[in-house]
């Protein structure tokens, strides 16, 4: 069998005593690249925080293993430097922090190794090249005064940096311009194959220069139905009403 | 360190004391003789004598303050305060000639391998007075005097006259008569026209023994087109009682002349410090104050600018950093005195664990100021719920042609900030100190870069064990 990386299973998560998940299961190896598609609301961005460990989401049921391992009492933090990684719909600004700066730091906080600096600064100019940042964005404060496609290139770069086992990317490609799409899906591209990937979005569009193994759709916080890419294709002509048919029925 | 002396002195990493080996001491408690004492060891003229005598009357005669923390303020005991101790003979030019107790204080501070790597000149007082001093050579052909303020007084008794208390009078306010009246140790300063002193000078001010009050004076002029940087650090042991520092900083900065006066105040928790600070700033000079204020118990401090000449710039730039049982009530004055000038005043304060930052500020622009330019901004942020943040602007506005903006805010540190840095890998207490560096940084990028380094260190120090 192929390298496990999560394994979700019948995840019930509530915030503030509002149920949101109500039953996930998902699994993801190596090498596999999920999409979870939806409608607004539907419970997509709570499973990847969840996932993350965001402490406003309390689980009520089920469990969730990274790599073997049940993750319920791991802080963000430790989740992070055992190599998972969300990039945000909405990444948080923190003014007077330059990206050079938070980026070292971060690559530091991860490494279990000394960072070597001239090893990390070839490997930053390499990563920005491809993601085609001009080297100006380094002395920039984090994500401060950032356009939407600025800030979804610097969340590829420090899922480059980071090299997660697990990536998880929520609505990625919202906002981004055919350019920056194409881009960002590079940068999906060049980590995927090492990792287990997790794409939360709403268009076709992305899968268009990222190709799936599995495409799933969320309905009220559980999947719905799982399939192929020509899933993704059928929700983009048709719409979720078909779907939602059936569940009711 | 024991581990007894590590929970008394906590996060506070200067907090270590050395014996006290002092070569003359007062007993404590202040009175007219203890004044003249004072000046009279010192071999002073007698109109110096006589305005230590004036300011003692003042002093004593003066309520304290009805402002600011009074219920702090009212707790300081005079009678408990050691009002001069000197522990070295003499002000030495060579590190290896200062006595091995205090020289090893100021290595561990930083200190001397600082003056080698990016300083023009160094002062380093002990207690009352300074116990080393230097100076770069080629400043010193170039007729700039620095020196410690008594040896300014002895040297140079004409300017020190000519200049002594026209900023701040001893009786501007109760601090500033007892700074007056029994001050000691402090900077003196003179730059001749035209001269640039490009590398900043610094002055470094330990106190050491318990129950002391330390009581500098400095004074700075910047003779016409000329400039200077002058750069103050600050510490103290932490014991369980309380110490007394009072300076009174006078600048003079003459036409076309800047001065940039930077500090950083560290001192241990048990310290009141309570300093008068105000700069003169004549026709087109300016006068910057980059200050700020991390320890101490309670701290009132407003620098201050007189904009006297036509053209004349103030730029005051501070933060304060209030932690548990430390009240920081800082900010900046500015008057407006003459046409065409402008100011700047930014202010960043940050509250923790049930501290309290206020931010006091005034600006006043006169009937005959035309034309005047004032941004003010002052922004707070409360790292947790029990924290306090206050702010008491004043404006006297006299002139409608003034140009004014004023910008506040307070902030939180969002559940956001932190899930997202959490994500990269960062534990919630390098989280914070991230968060609080960036918030600090239109501060320190101001200050010279090994100052900056230290001060993000610091900062982050402060946040470790921090977070329940």
């Amino acid at each position: 069998m192929a390298d496990e990386i999560l394994r979700v299973e019948d995840l019930h998560v509530s915030v503030e005593d509002t149920p949101i998940l109500n039953g996930m299961n998902l699994t993801i190896h190596r090498g596999e690249i999920h999409v979870i598609m939806g409608r607004n609301g539907a419970g997509k961005s709570t499973l990847a925080s969840v996932v993350m460990g965001h402490p406003a989401y309390e689980i009520t049921k089920g469990t969730i293993h990274y790599m073997g391992t049940n993750i319920e009492e791991m802080s963000v933090f430790e989740r992070a430097r055992a190599g998972m990684f969300l990039s945000f719909q909405y990444p948080a600004v923190i003014p007077g922090v330059q990206v050079g700066t938070f980026l070292k730091k971060s690559v530091q906080s991860v490494s279990e190794e000394p960072l070597k600096g001239r090893a990390f600064r070839k490997e930053l100019n390499a990563a920005m090249a491809a993601l085609e940042m001009p080297k100006t964005v380094l002395s920039r404060y984090v994500n401060d005064g950032f356009s939407g496609g600025e800030k979804k290139r610097l969340e590829i770069l420090q899922m480059l940096l980071l090299k997660p086992n697990l990536a998880l990317l929520d609505e990625t490609d919202s906002g981004l311009d055919i350019d920056a799409l194409r881009i960002v899906a590079k940068g999906i591209n060049s980590v995927a194959p090492q990792a287990g990937c997790l794409i939360i979005t709403h268009y076709q569009r992305l899968l268009d220069h990222v190709q799936p193994h599995f495409v799933h759709v969320m309905i009220d916080g559980i999947i719905a139905q799982s399939g192929g890419p020509e899933l993704a294709l059928k929700l983009e002509k048709e719409g979720y009403e078909w779907l939602e048919a059936a569940t009711e029925a | 360190m024991s581990d007894e002396a590590r929970e008394a002195v906590g996060d506070y990493k200067f907090g270590f004391h050395d014996p006290e080996n002092a070569t003359i001491r007062f007993d404590k408690g202040l009175s007219e003789q203890v004044v003249r004492d004072i000046s009279a060891l010192k071999d002073e003229p007698e109109w110096m004598t006589d305005i230590r005598v004036k300011a003692y009357h003042h002093f004593m005669e003066r309520p304290m303050p009805d402002w600011g923390n009074c219920g702090e303020l009212n707790n300081i005991d005079f009678d408990n305060v050691t009002y001069f101790l000197r522990s070295s003979d003499a002000t030495e030019k060579d590190w290896d000639d200062v006595p091995d107790d205090i020289k090893n204080t100021f290595d561990r501070l930083g200190i001397p391998e600082a003056e080698q790597k990016w300083l023009g000149g160094v002062t380093a007082q002990y207690e009352s007075e300074a116990v080393y001093h230097s100076i770069r050579e080629d400043l010193e052909a170039q007729g700039v005097l620095f020196l410690d303020m008594d040896s300014g007084l002895k040297e140079h008794p004409d300017i020190v006259k000519k200049f002594f208390g026209t900023v701040i009078p001893y009786s501007d306010n109760k601090f500033s008569a007892l700074n007056t009246a029994v001050w000691s140790g402090g900077s003196f300063i003179y730059v001749p026209k035209g001269v640039h002193v490009e590398m900043p000078v610094q002055a470094y001010f330990r106190i050491n023994a318990q129950n002391m009050g330390q009581f500098e004076r400095t004074l700075i002029i910047a003779d016409e087109g000329s400039s200077i940087h002058y750069v103050e650090g600050c510490t103290a042991p932490t014991y369980s009682t309380d110490s007394l520092h009072s300076a009174v900083v006078e600048l003079i900065a003459m036409k076309d002349a800047k001065i940039r006066y930077s500090t950083i105040q560290n001192w241990s928790a048990n310290v009141y410090n309570l300093v008068t600070k105000r700069g003169v700033a004549h026709e087109n000079a300016t006068v910057e104050w980059v200050d700020g204020n991390i320890g101490s118990k309670l701290t009132m401090k407003y620098p201050a600018v007189l904009l006297k000449g036509e053209g004349a710039h103030a730029e005051v730039i501070s933060v304060a950093y209030a932690g548990a049982g430390q009240h920081q009530d800082a900010g900046a004055k500015v008057h407006h005195l003459a046409p065409n000038t402008t100011s700047s005043i930014l202010s960043k304060s940050i509250s923790k664990n049930g501290g309290r930052s206020s931010y006091r500020g005034m600006l006043q622009v006169t009937p005959k100021s035309h034309g005047c330019r004032s941004k003010i901004v002052c922004d707070a942020l409360m790292l947790d719920s029990n924290s306090r943040s206050d702010t008491y602007p004043t404006m006297e506005i006299g002139n409608p042609t003034a140009d004014l903006e004023h910008e506040a805010s307070v902030s939180k540190v969002s559940g956001d900030q932190l899930f997202y840095l959490m994500s990269r890998g960062f534990t919630e207490e390098e989280a914070m100190g991230l968060i609080v560096n960036g918030f600090f940084e239109p501060f320190t990028r101001e200050l010279p870069m090994e100052y900056a380094v230290e001060l993000n260190k610091l900062l982050e120090l402060e946040m470790e064990g921090s977070i329940g």
